[in-house]
């Protein structure tokens, strides 16, 4: 190669070098912000790297996985609550799990059932108590038949709503 | 060892070169995607949770892998051209920044008429849905670049360095949804392990992949002969071709 093409090479190589080092520095300094939501056990114990706890009335994103026999509808309103504990794979619940309660008033997504993954965006309100104003549902990177779901006896339903409850809402 | 490469250096020889292989890419884009739209959009299973909605997965995830590939193919190529002064690597750097664009968008768009009754919002700034539209900018900076300056060289060297410096974002990209929690899932298809759905929904994915991608090769190919020809343009070659061909 001859020296003005190594030289440029040079140049261009130790630019991207720095670069990518300059980029790592700051996302590793950004990193707890760049997080989207709190696992709930860090509610409890603070951030896994700093330690930071949230305060009451402090708003926030709360991510986890809905326990079984824990979504309470109420049958005339749109009102539900539910329990939420750290997401894992593969997924099990233990009685030890750090808790957090959400109470929502509003129109489930498609995908929200017990057992699946959520996002609730809302206010702290009781150290272990969320006030959700909106709640999203995280699809996990599987995909099944329908037939084969049947026959694994993985079920999902819609969260389906009354001509009644759905009134309430226009208020 | 790349002494066979070298005549392909030459514009012309380029030029004819790709112009033999675009009816080829022609036939096999068109038989791809019509297997691959059928069997995905009719044919394929449907998810037992999402229903049909599912089926966006076979244009998004597709477009989402092209827009960061189509990225790296345009930054190697500025790279290719900063440091050995190659013309013909910032004509194809030029012909590919728009079409990268373009898949981006796509990328972006199904991504949110996918989150809106799944997810339940159009968008959420998490770090996967953020970087990807960081991409989207650094195209259209590169796309600006390319055509801020009537001196092609200096247009490609400056559009150069901004792609090699974007480079960091596709890492960024790849592994968010490793790094930090977002709302967006991780992967299906694109990691080591085995893909997380069954085969019957896998193939489908692969043909549409291989579709979209010779597509994407079909049009960047024909854009890259245009870009040829538009900064050649005062050479016989060309001149001759405009004249055999009668156009004025």
């Amino acid at each position: 190669m001859n020296p003005r093409r190594k030289k440029r090479l040079t140049i261009v190589i130790s630019i991207l070098v720095g670069l990518s080092v300059v980029a790592g520095f700051v996302l590793y300094a950004l990193s707890q912000n760049i997080d989207l939501f709190y696992k709930p056990s860090e509610i409890y114990q603070g951030k896994d790297d700093t330690g930071i706890k949230p305060i009451n009335g402090q708003r926030l994103r709360i991510g986890g996985l809905v326990v079984p026999g824990s979504v309470k509808r109420d049958p005339s309103s749109l009102d539900v609550t539910f329990e939420l504990v750290d997401m894992r794979m593969p997924i099990v619940f233990k009685d030890s799990d750090p808790v957090i309660k959400v109470h929502y008033d509003g129109i489930l997504p498609d995908l929200f059932r017990e057992g699946q993954g959520i996002v609730a965006n809302g206010m702290l309100v009781n150290g272990n108590f969320i006030e959700a104003s909106e709640v999203l549902a995280k699809h996990d990177e599987n995909y099944i038949p329908k037939e084969l779901a049947d026959d694994m006896g993985e079920k999902h339903q819609k969260p389906s709503y009354s001509k009644e409850q759905l009134e309430e809402q226009n208020y | 060892m790349w002494k066979w490469l070298h005549p392909y250096a030459n514009p012309e020889v380029s030029y004819h070169f790709i112009g033999k292989l675009l009816p080829w890419l022609a036939k096999i884009t068109m038989t791809l995607l019509a297997i691959g739209m059928v069997w995905a959009l009719v044919f394929a299973p449907a998810d037992y949770q999402q229903g049909d909605s599912f089926r966006i997965f076979y244009i998004h995830v597709p477009t989402a892998i092209l827009s960061m590939s189509i990225y790296l193919a345009m930054a190697s190529a500025a790279f290719c051209s900063l440091v050995w002064q190659f013309r013909l690597a910032d004509a194809s750097a030029a012909a590919m920044a728009p079409v990268g664009a373009v898949i981006t968008a796509i990328a972006l768009f199904t991504g949110a008429a996918w989150g809106k009754p799944m997810w339940g919002t159009w968008w959420i700034w998490d770090a996967r849905l953020t970087s990807e539209l960081v991409l989207l900018f650094l195209y259209l900076g590169v796309i600006a670049l390319h055509n801020a300056f009537e001196d092609k060289n200096l247009a490609g060297k400056a559009a150069g360095i901004l792609s090699l410096v974007g480079v960091v974002n596709i890492p960024i990209i790849k592994y968010s949804v490793e790094w930090w929690n977002t709302l967006h899932q991780g992967a299906t298809v694109s990691k080591m392990s085995a893909p997380s759905m069954s085969m019957e929904m896998f193939w489908p994915f692969v043909i549409c992949f291989l579709a979209i991608a010779m597509l994407v090769t079909f049009v960047i190919s024909i854009r890259f002969r245009t870009e040829i020809l538009a900064r050649n343009s005062m050479r016989p070659w060309v001149r001759e071709l405009i004249t055999a061909e009668g156009i004025k």
